[in-house]
């Protein structure tokens, strides 16, 4: 058999690129980790779906609703922007009706309507545009307990999920969150973000996992209790007929924001 | 030769460039890294359970591929218990197990990144443990 | 062929060393940037995107238009535009290249960019537009530089390439079409929401693009031995004022469904844009600018004793382009984001290092086009214009 010298390197570029290429993707195939290894938490919070109700007759002012919302924040050292309103990172915050439900705006419904201070959050929705548009499904819906979750390492900061979000849910780290954090009251267990990566409302996963009711939920508990009422927010498993979520749902008139959307949200309102 | 003291002086620029990191470096360089395992925290346990989630030898090799895959499993999965080879059960988490018991950032992780040359961006988001007397 | 780049008069290293400077600021602005994240630019959590994805659409259509002059001249045998391909494939090459530098510069974690191949996700929109760019910036290198290069040798261009041209003149809209249902398929986003946004994105794209070509011809025929022919950018003016007019067509059929129904959500947008709303009226005089530069470029355009006069013809593609460009690269995404989904106001305008940054981006887009026309006129001047029946200048 006889080539020339042009063929040869042919054949030679060929299956070095075919060699290197196969090496590279055999070890990137090969996990260190068996799935046999890992395993749930025994004493984790499962649910098929996570929902939440938030009983406004609970949250009539500041002190009400505050609690969660700092709860949230600081359990996720989540960064205290105040030097620019346009770089605000929020996982959890008040809005007005008008603001919260637009389109459903009437100037003669009663004032203290009109003035609810509603707590807003990621609403998990049952078909989330956010993952639709995510390129690297850096935000994703599990599976498992329908959470919309964020992948801070993955995440290349294109922002198309800031813009797919109809819910205005997802704030992005335009610098380094770190100086905003108060260091004395940082949560050492819980990562912070880097600059150029969305964040947002991830339901508490790493406290379900543990075996914990999300950070919000278990504030609003706390506060109940100072007032002597049941708890504001409620969470549960939607799919479930027997939680509290689902005999809140079959008993009270509750709405969603922006139902028309067909993300069906699993975050309620009672008002 | 044409333009010989041109292409001398070329080649003493081209030469001193190229060895510059060798000249600039100084001895750091070559002072082998010693990452150090004698954190309080892994002193006060026994003598018999100083002993990571894997042997020293598959950590040394293998951690930074483990280190991706318990973080695929906890964040994509939510799956967060990790069964050792020895049957030991452990949480995955860069934070609060590792770190645990490697208190010390920098003489433990820093010492071999910073001899191999490669920064892993895991700081920029995770918090490192507080260091006394650092 | 590269070789032609590097022999040039004063004037063309003059312009680019001109370019390089542009490049080199914008350089500095970017590695602030990188350094600081995206707060150095004017976006916000509200409009999160601005000018960076505003270019890049924008210039996802003068890419795709390249189609105007390579469709005609191959699927209709219209010879006249023989010598202008070569122009439309390359200024198609120094888009996309500006397309994807406006992506990478949007990014805020610019350095993890391979995760969109490393975990292909087919439902996102983004992943089909990485496809359709990067396929149609090779497909144009591939096709211009074969096509060139045998005109130089004065052979006729390998067989294998006429598939491939007919496959990039079917691939030209989908580069667009894809990038509108970046926007159309969101929910929430009124103002995007629409299903003729990517015919709209076509229809000012084919008239922005050959509008830009037309400059870029008078000027290579000014400062060249290389002419485009004097009918060929009549016949591209005729394509841009019917591409404008459609244009126009579709912008009111959006401004009749929203304001007809009257249906608050649809309204806004607009109203934001072209009048202000909540005293909040930022972008209203540049709105207006594109609006009357518009009716301007059309009342010269739709003459032809007018179109025919090649200075006013000039005049009407500067305005066509800069109109389409204020629409495009700016209204069009800031109106999506305002108001927000709170139906709060918050306003954008870029700052600084952003425009800085923009400015490189299109210098180093300048760059390339300068190089491969450098390139191409060249092997153009070299080479005897009498195989279209049409003689050129002769080389000396």
């Amino acid at each position: 058999m006889s080539m020339n010298r042009r063929e040869f390197i042919k054949i030679a570029g060929l299956s070095s690129i075919l060699g290197i290429g196969g090496v590279t993707g055999v070890t990137a195939l090969k996990n260190s980790v068996e799935a046999s290894q890992v395993s749930k938490n025994p004493e984790a919070l499962t649910a098929k779906r996570w929902a939440m109700v938030v009983d406004m007759s609970k949250f009539a002012s500041e002190e009400d609703f505050q609690p969660c919302i700092d709860a949230c924040h600081r359990v996720h050292n989540v960064p205290h922007v105040t030097d620019n309103p346009k770089h605000e990172v929020k996982w959890m915050w008040p809005e007005t009706y008008e603001h919260a439900f637009p389109g459903n705006e009437d100037e003669y419904r009663a004032e203290k309507y009109q003035h609810m201070p509603f707590l807003m959050l990621c609403n998990h929705c049952e078909n989330p545009p956010c993952v639709r548009v995510c390129p690297t499904q850096a935000t994703f819906k599990r599976k498992s307990d329908g959470i919309v979750m964020m992948d801070m390492h993955r995440c290349i900061g294109c922002r198309f999920c800031m813009a797919g979000c109809p819910y205005g849910a997802r704030s992005f780290n335009y610098k380094n969150p770190r100086p905003f954090i108060d260091e004395s009251k940082e949560n050492p267990e819980f990562p912070t973000r880097m600059k150029g990566v969305v964040e947002k409302c991830t339901l508490c996963y790493e406290r379900l996992a543990k075996g914990l009711e999300p950070a919000c939920v278990e504030a609003a508990k706390e506060v109940a209790v100072k007032k002597g009422t049941t708890p504001g927010l409620i969470f549960g498993d939607l799919e479930d007929p027997a939680s509290e979520v689902r005999k809140i749902l079959s008993e009270r008139f509750t709405i969603r924001r922006k139902p028309e959307l067909g993300t069906s949200p699993s975050v309620y309102y009672i008002i | 030769m044409y333009n010989g003291g041109k292409i001398l002086l070329g080649l003493i620029i081209f030469i001193s460039l190229v060895t510059a990191p060798f000249w600039l470096s100084g001895k750091q360089a070559t002072a082998k890294p010693d990452p150090k395992i004698d954190t309080p925290e892994i002193l006060k346990l026994p003598e018999s359970d100083r002993q990571c989630v894997e042997s020293k030898a598959y950590m040394k090799k293998e951690h930074m591929k483990m280190l991706n895959e318990w973080r695929d499993w906890v964040v994509r999965d939510g799956v967060t218990v990790y069964t050792s080879t020895t049957g030991k059960q452990y949480t995955m988490s860069l934070q609060n197990t590792c770190m645990k018991c490697h208190s010390n950032k920098k003489n433990f992780c820093d010492e071999c990144h910073n001899y191999a040359a490669v920064s892993p961006y895991c700081w920029t988001c995770h918090l490192e443990p507080k260091e006394k007397g650092l | 062929m590269l070789e032609k780049a590097i022999y040039g008069g004063r004037r063309y290293w003059v312009w680019v060393c001109f370019l390089l400077s542009l490049i080199g600021v914008g350089f500095l602005a970017y590695l602030y940037q990188f350094q600081n994240g995206l707060g150095v630019t004017g976006m916000s959590r509200d409009v999160s995107w601005g000018l960076y994805i505003g270019q890049f659409t924008f210039l996802v259509g003068v890419a795709a238009s390249g189609v105007m002059v390579v469709l005609p001249y191959y699927l209709h045998d219209y010879k006249k535009f023989a010598r202008l391909t070569i122009l439309g494939e390359f200024l198609a090459i120094a888009a996309v290249i500006m397309c994807m530098l406006f992506i990478f510069v949007d990014l805020g974690q610019p350095l993890r960019v391979l995760n969109v191949i490393l975990h292909p996700t087919p439902n996102s929109v983004m992943f089909y537009d990485m496809l359709v760019l990067s396929g149609y910036l090779f497909l144009n290198l591939l096709i211009g530089w074969t096509v060139l290069g045998a005109e130089r040798k004065e052979v006729a261009p390998p067989k294998w390439v006429k598939p491939l041209i007919i496959l990039s003149i079917a691939w030209a809209p989908s580069i667009h079409t894809v990038t509108a249902f970046l926007y159309a398929g969101i929910p929430g986003r009124h103002f995007w929401l629409t299903a003729i946004l990517a015919a709209r994105f076509l229809a000012s794209a084919f008239a922005g693009g050959p509008a830009l070509l037309i400059i870029l011809a008078m000027i290579v025929r000014k400062y060249t031995k290389f002419d485009p022919g004097k009918e060929a950018i009549q016949t591209l003016g005729k394509i841009v004022t019917y591409c404008m007019l459609i244009n126009v067509f579709f912008l009111g059929l959006e401004l009749f469904t929203a304001f007809y129904s009257q249906i608050p959500g649809h309204m806004h947008a607009f109203q934001y844009l072209y009048a202000g709303l909540h005293g909040h009226s930022q972008l209203v005089p540049i709105m207006w600018l594109s609006s009357i530069l518009a009716v301007i470029a059309i009342a010269l355009l739709v003459f032809p004793q007018i179109r025919k006069n090649e200075s006013l013809l000039a005049v009407a593609c500067a305005a066509t382009f800069f109109s389409l460009w204020i629409d495009k690269g700016f209204g069009l995404v800031i109106g999506g984001f305002v108001p927000n989904p709170f139906e709060k106001i918050t306003e954008y305008w870029p700052t600084l290092p952003e425009a800085l940054i923009t400015l490189a981006v299109w210098a180093i887009g300048f760059l390339v086009l300068t190089i491969l026309y450098k390139i191409a006129v060249s092997v153009k001047e070299d080479v005897v214009f009498d195989k279209y029946g049409e003689r050129q200048i002769k080389a000396e």
